[in-house]
């Protein structure tokens, strides 16, 4: 009996001491023929039950879009021109990702924490891992962070988290006009001195609506209609053109 | 006003692309060119992905030929016949055209070998194209000299298959209107052009047609083949992006009919050598692109998204 209820308070204790809710402000964002991108709020809050423990406390939020198997591919002079001669696959990459912390992230993450999570570009990107066909990855890895920090949609440092007497906090996100759409995670982690204390996830739905969803899906599910419908709109206008032309010369 | 191109997946500002449109009408007005050999290059500038650029360029092609192939028929300016003939040639051609594209995107090399073809072709027509109008333009200076006519080819007459072509005024093998088709639809399939600018110049001096059917006719073979090539993109890639294609054949109108007025006010000689040295500029560009050595040395493709 006094073994049992000692296990429940090592379990509910230290665990139950601090936890995180986080809101978005949007959890599905639309992509319309205008879209021309979008901010996504993340605000949350530290709840406790019992008075602030010592310690520093720490909020990291990142947000992780879908995966893509990404090809890097290097150039080099051959007979005087440049060719794309090596190259690397890297299998799974976000397609977006941002990080946001309250302090530095090399100050408040742990590297064992990191290596847990994948919480910093480099492990989010999973472009490290190993040799793939290549001796050496590692420029490939750094040429696919440097050209995706380049587009925008790898973002490191633009947007801390604010960090409001050690209780309420919020991270802006600005996602580019080059957005992919798919399934979009958020991931809150609260940590206390370098120690995970806890951890909370929200997704967020992209997708294309209206006519973007209606021509892409239609250019997926049926290439041949489609690309009847791209000649006739095509012949249509060309006559239309020819017509107007005459119509107009007289 | 930004646009999201469905398929190229990129956000792009709306009246760029009408603008671009715009351009390549007024210079396809202005010049009788198609244009497509213009548009798939800017495309790339603008970030286009090669793949979608080349696709949508065949799209826009098929609209700026409709036009052009109609005008044509009511002068009676088309060989129906002959543009049959170049037209199997075309199809077979694109569909080889179409499966190098593929493999060549596979290998990682397509870029480059776009590049190469615009750069070896645009470069050679632009300079012979350049070299014939100054001489041109001397031989008015000169008052009506004798013009040169076009050889007639032996050994093409001595090919089996003739057939007998009535409005050209040829009765030759079918052989060689079928090769010309051929290379002209493997082009229209790498480069996304119609290939006007290669075809007009083989058959004038190749198959000795008359200069009065050749514009038409070539329009009517090009029409086809980038339907075709318009089409297995479509379905082989889903490459064709209907929004994009949609904005610069509504900028391609506008400019042609711009062009055509502007066109009439300038002399033919003073024109050909404007339109050489646009394309001797491109080709110039994107071999300048292929020697020195690029900002980035690194490129990314993006597979399936999982």
């Amino acid at each position: 009996m006094i073994r049992v209820m000692l296990i429940w308070l090592m379990l509910a204790l230290p665990a139950q001491a601090e936890k995180v809710v986080a809101g978005l402000s949007e959890e599905d964002i639309g992509i319309t023929a205008s879209f021309d991108g979008s901010t996504v709020l993340l605000y949350g809050a530290v709840k406790r039950d019992a008075p602030e423990p010592p310690g520093r406390l720490g909020v990291i939020v990142t947000l992780e879009g879908p995966m893509q198997r990404v090809t890097v591919r290097r150039k080099s002079r051959e007979f005087g021109i440049w060719v794309n001669t090596g190259k690397v696959v890297v299998p799974e990459a976000p397609s977006y990702y941002a990080v946001a912390s309250s302090a530095p992230l090399e100050r408040i993450l742990p590297p064992a924490l990191d290596a847990l999570e994948n919480i910093s570009l480099p492990l989010a990107m999973r472009a490290f891992a190993g040799p793939l066909g290549e001796s050496d990855t590692r420029p490939y890895a750094e040429a696919l962070m440097r050209i995706r920090e380049k587009a925008g949609v790898y973002q490191l440092t633009r947007n801390p988290v604010k960090l409001v007497q050690d209780t309420l906090f919020r991270a802006d996100f600005e996602l580019p006009a080059n957005l992919i759409e798919g399934d979009y995670t958020a991931r809150i982690f609260l940590l206390r001195d370098g120690n995970l204390i806890d951890r909370a996830e929200r997704p967020i739905r992209v997708r294309r609506v209206g006519l973007e969803r209606f021509t892409y899906m239609m250019s997926q599910d049926r290439p041949a209609l489609y690309g009847l419908m791209s000649l006739a709109l095509a012949v249509f206008a060309g006559w239309a053109a020819s017509a107007a032309f005459r119509m107009l010369k007289r | 006003m930004q646009i999201y191109l469905p398929i190229a997946e990129i956000s792009v500002n709306i009246f760029l692309l009408l603008g671009l449109g715009g351009l390549v009408g007024l210079l396809s007005g202005l010049f009788g060119v198609g244009g497509g050999f213009l548009i798939t290059p800017l495309l790339f500038f603008i970030g286009i992905p090669p793949a979608v650029a080349v696709a949508t360029g065949a799209n826009q092609v098929v609209a700026s030929s409709v036009s052009g192939v109609l005008a044509q028929f009511k002068r009676k300016a088309v060989d129906v016949p002959m543009g049959l003939v170049l037209m199997i040639g075309g199809l077979t051609g694109s569909g080889m055209g179409i499966y190098l594209f593929n493999l060549l995107t596979r290998l990682g090399q397509i870029d480059l070998a776009v590049q190469l073809s615009y750069v070896v072709f645009l470069g050679s027509i632009g300079a012979l194209m350049l070299q014939e109008s100054i001489r041109a333009l001397r031989r008015t200076r000169r008052a009506d000299a004798p013009r040169t006519k076009a050889r007639s080819h032996n050994w093409i007459h001595r090919l089996p298959f003739k057939v007998k072509f009535r409005a050209s005024g040829l009765y030759i093998s079918v052989i060689p209107p079928v090769l010309v088709g051929m290379a002209v639809g493997v082009l229209a399939a790498i480069m996304g052009v119609g290939g006007g600018f290669i075809m007009v110049p083989a058959m004038i001096y190749l198959l000795g047609m008359p200069t009065k059917v050749v514009i038409g006719t070539s329009l009517f073979q090009i029409l086809f083949v980038s339907a075709f090539t318009t089409l297995m993109h479509a379905i082989t890639n889903q490459s064709v992006d209907v929004m994009l294609a949609l904005l610069l054949i509504v900028g391609g109108v506008v400019g042609a009919q711009i062009g055509s007025q502007l066109g009439a006010k300038l002399k033919a000689e003073q024109l050909r050598i404007l339109l050489a040295l646009l394309v001797l500029a491109v080709a110039v560009k994107l071999g300048l692109d292929l020697l020195l050595m690029p900002g980035e040395l690194y490129s990314l493709t993006t597979g399936v998204p999982r």
